[in-house]
């Protein structure tokens, strides 16, 4: 069973916000083909509409970026943690700037 | 700046620039070139004692000029411990005001400040703390036009900005001058740090060559911060700035320090230069800085918003007391639905729109809101594209209808 760890910001899209999901597995794709099986609302957010992982989506096995490995075909063995990592902005709240470009009145 | 001026700085920190790593530096010419004073040495006593600063280590810090892009959560701690330890020059760029929900983190600034300029009212604090130190203040937008030549001024570039368009444009211009980038971003609970220095690791690129559309990762506005989270990671980015000027330790390139408060965990990741990144690779197909706004879809968001019928809080309030029958529509998450709601309305988290659709009645006249109005905007267009006709989107969210119709609602 490897351990796949979800982070904050896309927890909201995981049951029960779990800052972790358990999952049996032999490679990277399949674990993450069946994490985002399980939570389709988070499968929109790291798939794109072919089904492969998102530019902005980096994913590590334990501390090492898949892409230096096998990419998606790399094997996973039972001790393993696989780590979600988005790109996130923040920063705080958007500047006002920003907020201007979603609505006119912030 | 005169040019001998700059040279001269320059040379006291050969270090960080590779391309001048034959120049040595003795210890006589960093005291030809810094002095410092003799009520300089009593404030920074406890930094000369220790052998890795020393005189040289506090000379060169009081040499290097270090940028810091927004003074918000992470440039406020950041700055305030870079001018308290004698960084010579430090230049911040912000064109923000102080708001008030700006205060239970960003602690440069206290309730008094609230709708002052954020740089001015930093330099002021900053140098009381320290009046030593020289501040330069961009009250103005960081874009592609004024990037480089601001750049090109200081020694290291701090990123504490919270937008995606922000992000790459400072990366790109490092990356173009050869500077190294001390990176943070926030959320929650959770940070990321690392230091960007494409001649010695990975640059921002390398590890993420595109951003996300808009929407597909949630915001700080939308998701908030713990105060204190920011605290923590800009005081991690001011001690990487540190060691960079005084070059001592192992700074934090080629990892990415990923820190949960929840779990009061830091991981380390490895994190690696893309052969072929787009833009600090050998052959680059980014040579010049471009629009970071379009880069990061805010343009075609802008048009969509643009696009998207809307209804202001007083022309709404005005139909409602007219006897129009509206059903209206909370799409934020439903912790915000407790904190303030439009009375009457229906929450449906944007999240569960698209399954829970069937609840909606295409022959009601919808009106959909949410805190400030992008996330309603985004819910309105995607009614519209299921053949709703009759559904607006609320201008400004519920904050502008507290403000302009409702002052019993309240602001968060």
């Amino acid at each position: 069973m490897v351990r796949i760890l979800i982070p904050t910001a896309l927890r909201q899209y995981v049951a029960n916000s779990s800052p972790e999901v358990v999952i049996k597995a032999e490679t990277v794709n399949e674990a993450i083909s069946k994490l985002t099986r399980e939570n389709q609302k988070l499968a929109r957010h790291i798939l794109d509409e072919q089904g492969k992982l998102r530019n902005f989506v980096n994913i590590f096995l334990n501390d090492e970026d898949i892409r230096a490995l096998d990419g998606e075909d790399t094997k996973v063995s039972d001790s393993d943690t696989i780590r979600i990592v988005p790109a996130i902005a923040g920063g705080e709240v958007p500047s006002k700037a920003l907020r201007r470009y979603f609505c006119k009145r912030a | 700046m005169q040019k001998g001026v700059a040279r001269q700085i320059f040379a006291a920190l050969p270090h960080l620039y590779q391309r001048d790593n034959n120049i040595e530096v003795t210890q006589k010419d960093l005291e030809k070139q810094v002095e410092i004073s003799p009520r300089e040495y009593r404030r920074y006593g406890r930094h000369l004692i220790i052998p890795e600063v020393g005189m040289e280590g506090q000379r060169k810090l009081k040499a290097a000029r270090v940028l810091v892009i927004g003074t918000g959560g992470l440039g406020a701690p950041s700055s305030l411990y870079l001018a308290a330890a004698g960084v010579g020059t430090l230049g911040l760029i912000d064109f923000d005001v102080v708001d008030e929900t700006n205060l239970h983190r960003q602690i440069l600034y206290t309730e008094k400040d609230v709708g002052k300029s954020k740089v001015m009212t930093a330099k002021a604090r900053l140098l009381e703390a320290n009046p030593n130190i020289k501040i330069n203040t961009y009250e103005e937008r960081l874009t592609s036009e004024n990037a480089l030549e601001i750049f090109r001024e200081y020694d290291i570039i701090v990123d504490g900005t919270d937008n995606f368009p922000t992000r790459y444009l400072t990366n790109d211009a490092c990356v173009m001058l050869g500077k190294p980038n001390v990176y943070a971003s926030i959320f929650r609970f959770e940070g990321q740090v690392t230091v960007f220095d494409a001649n010695r690791g990975p640059c921002y690129r390398c590890l993420y060559p595109k951003p996300p559309p808009p929407g597909l990762v949630p915001s700080c506005a939308e998701g908030g911060v713990l105060g204190v989270l920011p605290g923590l990671i800009g005081l991690i980015q001011a001690t990487e700035t540190i060691k960079l000027i005084l070059g001592k330790g192992d700074p934090l390139i080629g990892r990415l320090l990923v820190f949960d408060a929840l779990g009061m965990k830091f991981e380390e990741l490895r994190i690696r230069k893309n052969p072929k990144c787009p833009l600090c690779s050998p052959n680059p197909g980014i040579t010049a800085l471009i629009d970071y706004e379009q880069f990061c879809g805010i343009g075609e968001k802008d048009r969509l918003s643009r696009e998207v019928a809307s209804v202001t809080p007083k022309i709404l309030k005005e139909e409602m007391s007219n006897g129009k029958k509206i059903t209206l529509i909370d799409v934020r998450e439903p912790h915000e639905y407790e904190i303030a709601r439009i009375e009457g309305a229906k929450l449906l988290p944007l999240g569960e729109l698209p399954e829970r659709v069937n609840e909606l009645d295409t022959a009601d006249e919808l009106v959909m809101y949410c805190h400030t109005g992008a996330r309603s905007a985004r819910a309105t267009q995607f009614l519209r594209g299921l053949g709703f006709r009759k559904v607006r989107n609320l201008e400004g969210g519920i904050d502008a209808w507290s403000i302009e119709v409702d002052p019993s609602v309240p602001r968060y």
